[in-house]
């Protein structure tokens, strides 16, 4: 029997502010632990919270960014449950009004060829909501520690329909969200970090049946390769449950990644009562238009977005805008090269091929480009013009990402500009004609080929700096 | 002049401060001398730091020396219930949970009088976590009422309202979440004012019911209350509860404000249950103000006076649970020995650091939230705590103010009501309403029973509507010398 | 008997991380149900279409800028913890 993998992500982000949600010491990673600390992180008695404002403004925009419908008014709700990383034992969250609604992450699966763009799909979400981080626990042998200083720290939750069939999708799903929300500046999303962290719900069930099957939880995904290998990896297992003979028992799963095996986990099995009720100590929110309006102001253009009117507006093949899209600085570098006049494919070229290359082998910034769109644009306009060879361009870039010089100095500093003095060109013919009898014979009697051997003597002896066009058509004019 | 400060009005004391005649050392000395000689049999206080009292006073007699005191407060010690935390000073919440846990933070209300030159000193006792009438709940020992030491002080600020009662302090801050300061200071004949929720920051208050604690002041007259409130009061940024509401200058207020005033009765407030000795000194109280030419019209509180205490027992025990869940002795407080796990751990340490009655309001808390009851309770009791506060809004479009019973009985006996916290609950029927409906409620002294146990008068108020609630209150205490009777302590 | 119809002390017990003694939970399953049967007279007031009170008086988007202030110095932040090392909180071993 052929089966069905049915996957729904929850997917945890922090969000960038320089405070903590409900509190205003710092929030911030790799300090020594237990200094970004005070009464309210560590839920001293009378400790109460208050909201940060930047927080809130960061998950409107990402749910602006992702299409989700903003509520006018949302609240905050306490679920209570016991745990060392957990000061207060209950977690500030949003459990029946979440400030954000519906919503869709476009992905793109792999396409048929590396320089093929692939099928697009939009995976809806139910909804995100703000929460609170908790602490951190260091797992010893015979007792565990605890680092407050990632709690209190602003999170958002943002959770798919059950809409992703493959771990290819939920992979695609991650990646998208992953550039949508950085290119947003909401998150810097560094999964090392735990910035993103991501549980996946997975079941099976036979191709054709509608009614889901039962679902495991996997936790602890904490590499977007790793959601990826446990989510097929327990496809593959609950397959084998089934085929088996046996049902999937569901439970709380943990991915080890080295090992590419999971196990179950204990202590998420306690069927959990949270117990949520309204956070007496906190005021509602109100999202009214002015707000949403100032928000959407900041929302920039998303990644696929730009993707496809790269590809329409500048004729750009899609290789190169696969390139140049997930580093918006990249893109943006390459809207202003081309606004300043030239051919745009040959200008995405020499930025998505040789400047990237040259950047990585000096471990350079683009930001620390000693070549600026204008070099670029230039160097462009200079090759169509034929006032230099390929050869020479390719000279003239190398040169000008040394030394910031603009390739019109270059061209003169390396006398690199392809002659057009034509006197010197009819005497190098001339010459090259008279030195080749046997060639301008075989030409005549009808062997085109035979005519390479006149102009690369023209070129020889015009050291490289005649332009072959010219050459062409000179030889051809006396031989004609 | 020892021995004849200790029962003298703040307004007095300061002004004893700002003529020389007394200095702030000396003032502290006295009232530490008489927790001295008296202390033993009140047990007011948790803790005293006196080294620390005499550090702060010395420094307020150095300002004043200078010509840089910080106002009429500078100098004068103030006494803390337990559960407002102060910077290097222990606070217990007269639990064992917390029995060596010290602040390492100032609550708002500690930090504005600190601003204001007035001395953080000693740590008054209270039903652990504030969860009680008696203050027989502490941890540690069951505060005596001073004017009969073998009757309860009331609570949960019993401490402070025994401390003021006993000359201990001049006075002090309690808390009140259901009656926890009016009805202590009734039992001990002394003022106790509950402001309008949101108007003192909750900051630096361990937490019992979130949206029902109000820090308050209990003090020997209602110009002091009312100082002690002007200094506390204000919105506070930390607290995002706290409102931004003007704050008057109390003192000037209640001078200046004369009446007549238009005085709701609320009808049931005097129904079965109601202590005949009681009720003859309040509606005493009620004919001062009909005679000094206010119009006195009898109310109807259906809703309050049947529900109330239901409601609050829902709210008060759901939130609690929720907020005393941080108290697992991970990060601080009454970790069990030898705990195998964490799990282990949190049900050890809580099981020996709670007492019975938080033990019992967790788990009333923990059931009414729980899966499956959380409308038929919590949602339920939301609902009606809407109708009550509607209730009183009504009212107040007729009337100033209310007048009614503090309690419903004088102090009981120690021992009395432990075994049936029911009846015990039953205690705080007159005062519960106003915190649910979020309203500003003072009881003033208004007279004494046969057996000379003080008996409480209160005066509940509009929201914000503090300045005219002290007037009123203070027309009665000028009118009487009540407040000027002292327990004689054997 | 340790429990009423609609109130299972063990469960509550439980989810409140309180080991109680068996003479408790009899105590106050017994208590606690008088309780319950006396809050049950909130059932006779019509409550449709009546809002719950969330706050005595509520106020929208109470909050403050994102601007950080220093904290607690880390001495101060465990000084009161019943067991550190490495200015850390020790627990005992957490199984997942
Ligand atoms: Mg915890
Ligand atoms: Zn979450």
């Amino acid at each position: 029997m052929n089966y069905e993998a049915v996957i729904g992500l929850e997917v945890h982000v922090q969000l960038r502010t320089r405070s903590k949600m409900f509190t205003r010491v710092a929030a911030g990673y790799g300090e020594p632990p237990n200094t970004l600390t005070d009464p309210v992180v560590l839920a001293l008695p009378g400790a109460l919270p208050v909201m940060n404002k930047a927080a809130l403004d960061q998950i409107i925009k990402a749910g602006l960014m992702l299409g989700c419908a903003i509520a006018p008014v949302c609240k905050w709700d306490r679920k209570n449950y016991f745990y060392p990383d957990s000061p207060k034992n209950y977690q500030i969250s949003q459990y029946d009004q979440p400030i954000c609604r519906g919503g869709a992450v476009e992905i793109e699966l792999p396409g048929p060829a590396r320089n093929v763009m692939g099928e697009h799909k939009r995976i809806p979400l139910t909804r995100i909501h703000l929460e609170e981080d908790v602490g951190k626990l260091t797992h010893g042998a015979v007792d565990s520690l605890v680092d407050y200083n990632r709690a209190g720290t602003p999170l958002m939750e943002i959770v798919s329909e059950p809409a992703l069939h493959s771990a290819e999708e939920a992979f695609a799903f991650l990646t998208s969200l992953r550039m949508t929300l950085q290119q947003g500046g909401v998150s810097d999303c560094d999964m090392e970090k735990g910035q993103l962290r991501c549980d996946a719900n997975v079941s099976i069930r036979p191709v054709g049946e509608t009614r889901l099957g039962t679902k495991v939880e996997l936790k602890n995904l904490n590499s977007i390769s790793f959601v990826r290998d446990g989510i097929a990896h327990e496809i593959r297992r609950q397959i084998a449950v089934v085929a088996g003979g046996g049902t999937v028992v569901q439970e709380t799963r943990q991915y080890d990644g080295e090992a590419g095996t999971s196990t179950a986990m204990r202590s998420k099995e306690m069927a959990h009562d949270y117990r949520y009720f309204p956070d007496p100590d906190l005021m509602p929110v109100q999202v009214d238009e002015a707000w949403q309006a100032a928000i959407r102001a900041t929302v920039p253009e998303l990644p696929f977005d730009r993707q496809r009117r790269l590809m329409e507006q500048f004729q750009l093949p899609y290789t190169i805008t696969a390139v140049l899209v997930p580093d918006p600085a990249l893109a943006a570098f390459f809207e202003a090269t081309a606004a300043l006049g030239g051919k745009p494919q040959a200008i995405g070229n020499w930025i998505a091929n040789d400047l990237l290359r040259e950047l990585a082998g000096a471990r350079l910034a683009l930001a620390e480009s000693a070549i600026r769109p204008a070099h670029i644009a230039a160097l462009v306009r200079l090759a169509d013009a034929g006032v230099i060879s390929s050869t020479g361009a390719r000279e003239v870039f190398a040169a000008m990402f040394k030394t910031g010089e603009m390739p019109e100095v270059v061209v003169e500093r390396l006398g690199l500009r392809q002659s057009t003095d034509t006197e010197e060109l009819e005497r190098w013919v001339t010459d090259a004609v008279a030195a080749n009898p046997k060639a301008v014979a075989e030409f005549k009697s009808g062997n085109e080929k035979a005519l390479n051997a006149v102009k690369g003597a023209v070129m020889k002896a015009a050291k490289g700096k005649a332009n072959p066009k010219l050459v062409d058509e000179a030889v051809r004019r006396l031989l004609g | 002049m020892a021995g004849t400060v200790i029962f003298e009005s703040v307004a007095t004391l300061s002004a004893l401060l700002a003529t020389r005649k007394i200095s702030a050392v000396e003032l502290l000395r006295e009232f530490a001398a008489r927790a001295d000689a008296v202390d033993g049999r009140v047990k007011a206080f948790n803790s005293r730091d006196d080294a620390e009292g005499l550090r702060l006073a010395a420094e307020s007699d150095a300002r004043r020396a200078a010509g840089r005191e910080r106002g009429p407060l500078d100098g004068l010690p103030v006494a803390f219930k337990d559960v407002i935390a102060v910077e290097g000073q222990p606070l217990t919440c007269s639990s064992r949970m917390l029995a060596n846990f010290v602040s390492p933070y100032d609550a708002t209300v500690t930090a504005k009088l600190r601003a204001a030159g007035a001395i953080p000193w000693g740590r008054l006792n209270l039903d652990e976590f504030a969860m009680g009438s008696s203050t027989e709940n502490s941890a540690f020992a069951p505060t005596a009422n001073p004017w009969d030491l073998r009757c309860v002080p009331g609570g949960s600020s019993g401490g402070s309202a025994a401390a003021v009662a006993a000359g201990e302090a001049p006075w002090a801050l309690g808390s009140d979440t259901g009656g926890s300061i009016r009805q202590p200071a009734a039992f001990c004949g002394i003022v106790g004012l509950k402001p309008t929720y949101g108007l003192v920051s909750r900051y630096g208050l361990a937490a019992f019911a979130s949206s029902l604690d109000q820090i308050g002041s209990l003090a020997r007259t209602v110009e002091d209350a009312a100082v002690l409130l002007g200094a506390i009061a204000g919105h506070d940024e930390r607290d995002s509860t706290s409102f931004r509401a003007e704050v008057p200058d109390y003192r000037a207020e209640l001078r200046r404000r004369k009446g007549p005033w238009r005085l709701g009765v609320p009808r049931e407030f005097f129904g079965a249950g109601l202590d005949p000795e009681i009720e003859a000194a309040v509606r005493a109280a009620i004919e001062f103000y009909r005679r000094a030419g206010c119009e006195i019209r009898e109310v109807a509180l259906p809703l309050a006076s049947e529900y109330a205490i239901a409601v609050y027992y829902l709210i008060a025990t759901a939130e609690a649970s929720s907020n005393l869940a941080r108290y697992d002795g991970i990060r601080y407080g009454h970790r069990a020995a030898g705990a195998t796990d964490a799990i282990d751990i949190y049900a050890r340490s809580r099981a020996e650091g709670f007492g019975e009655e938080v033990k019992r309001r967790i788990i009333l808390g923990t059931h009414v939230l729980s899966s499956g009851y959380y409308d038929a309770y919590y949602l339920r009791a939301q609902k009606v705590r809407t109708l009550i506060r509607d209730e009183f809004r009504k009212i107040f479009t007729a009337c100033d103010a209310l007048l009614s019973p503090t309690t419903p009985t004088p102090a009981f006996p120690l021992g009395a009501k432990v075994a049936d916290p029911l009846a015990m609950y039953l205690n705080d029927i007159y005062t519960i309403g106003v915190n649910l409906a979020g309203l500003p409620g003072i009881s003033v002294p208004c007279g004494f029973t046969a057996a000379g146990l003080p008996i409480g008068l209160q005066v509940i108020g509009r929201p914000f509507g503090e300045a005219d609630l002290l007037a009123i209150a203070a027309a009665y205490e000028q009118a009487h010398d009540w407040h000027r009777r002292h327990p004689e302590l054997p | 008997m340790n429990s009423t119809p609609d109130f299972d002390i063990n469960y509550v017990a439980n989810l409140a991380r309180l080991a109680l003694t068996p003479a408790e939970k009899e105590r106050f399953a017994r208590q606690l149900g008088e309780i319950l049967h006396y809050v049950d007279k909130l059932k006779q007031v019509d409550v449709s279409g009546v809002e719950p009170t969330a706050h005595a008086s509520p106020v929208f988007n109470v909050w403050q800028a994102d601007e950080p202030r220093p904290g607690l110095p880390v001495d101060a932040a465990l000084r009161n913890a019943p067991a550190g090392r490495d200015h850390q909180v020790v627990v005992p071993k957490v199984v997942e």
